[in-house]
């Protein structure tokens, strides 16, 4: 009997599809996001208010925006002057590198600061695939509960940074901003958390702030 | 999570490597499958035994790791294992502690005949 030694990821193919997009986005000098929510917490919302910030100003972005059905999401991004592209996966509850590696064939060339890639909404199966990122937003509406970072950890844990959006239903909820960070950051101490608005006070600032730096930490 | 495609992945890995090594038959799998994978260990052995079905894995056994979350204190270098997501270091307090283990979703082994 022969014993061999293989360490290997299974999701191997994915995470060398994965390994040579990051690649390209760093050899590109973009800034590569992967958004992930439940369906309905306000990706596309809150993308179409960071582009119509973007309008007009010297900053490039582009968007791929994955949905099992319907390109609605693309066709509302498109309204902001930025390429926004939609990958329709049929069925697959998640994106995969193997996907947005196609989807960037159709993007045009020339230089490009941000890529926002829109997950499909799924706070599961998004956690395990790499596309490539520098890293994964995970956006938590109020309406949700704040025990979700907890029943969740796979995707708190792995998130760089926690949006705590539609913090002006706060008044009609009883989500604990409080108890929502302190289980977030039980889950991933290093996670940094914004809260959001796309109707009311605070707005995007945060989370422009937080663009921003990180655009400026790619060169 | 996808326990069925990650069994049909695992399949043809294995028979990969095992041609790789010689092509001999493949006794046992080693596969290590960590708490935060979200890969659910039963589920994933269920799918394996009907993926490997009248195919040439099929009396192959199947050893799965659980590896539970373990985490790393950045300040004293402590390391542990992280029950109920208390993620502060229980050596010195802190809170600036980061995951080490319990991430993986790996083929770590096959015992070939």
């Amino acid at each position: 009997m022969e014993r061999v030694e293989v360490r290997q990821n299974v999701l191997k193919e994915n995470d060398r599809i994965a390994a040579e997009l990051r690649a390209g986005f760093r050899d590109r000098r973009t800034l590569c996001l992967n958004l992930i929510s439940s369906p309905g917490a306000g990706k596309t919302s809150l993308l179409e208010k960071t582009l119509e910030a973007f309008a007009g100003g010297r900053r490039k972005a582009a968007v791929l925006t994955g949905d099992i059905q319907t390109d609605r999401d693309a066709a509302r991004l498109a309204r902001y002057g930025f390429p926004a592209l939609q990958i329709t996966t049929g069925g697959t509850c998640h994106l995969d590198a193997s996907m947005v590696r196609k989807a960037l064939c159709d993007l045009p060339p020339g230089p490009l600061d941000v890529l926002f890639i829109e997950n499909v909404g799924n706070l599961v199966c998004p956690a395990s695939y790499d596309l490539g990122e520098d890293a994964k937003v995970v956006v938590l509406s109020v309406a949700e509960g704040d025990d979700k970072p907890l029943k969740y950890p796979s995707i708190f844990s792995r998130a760089a940074v926690m949006l705590l959006h539609k913090v002006d239903l706060l008044p009609y909820t009883t989500f604990s901003l409080d108890a929502a960070r302190a289980d977030a950051h039980r889950v991933n101490p290093s996670l940094e958390i914004i809260e959001t608005s796309c109707v009311g006070p605070p707005g995007l600032a945060g989370w422009l702030r937080w663009l921003d730096a990180r655009m400026n930490q790619r060169g | 999570m996808h326990e069925l495609g990650i069994a049909q992945t695992i399949f043809s890995s294995v028979l990969e490597e095992a041609r790789a090594h010689g092509g001999g038959r493949v006794a046992r799998i080693g596969l290590r499958i960590g708490e935060l994978s979200g890969v659910n260990a039963e589920a994933l052995r269920f799918s394996f035994e009907i993926t490997v079905q009248g195919t040439d894995l099929e009396r192959a056994e199947l050893d799965i790791e659980e590896v539970p979350l373990g985490f790393r204190c950045t300040r004293c270098e402590h390391e542990f294992k992280v029950v109920d997501y208390q993620t502060a270091c229980p050596a010195c307090g802190s809170t600036d502690t980061r995951a080490v283990r319990g991430d993986e979703l790996q083929i770590a082994y096959l015992e070939l005949e």
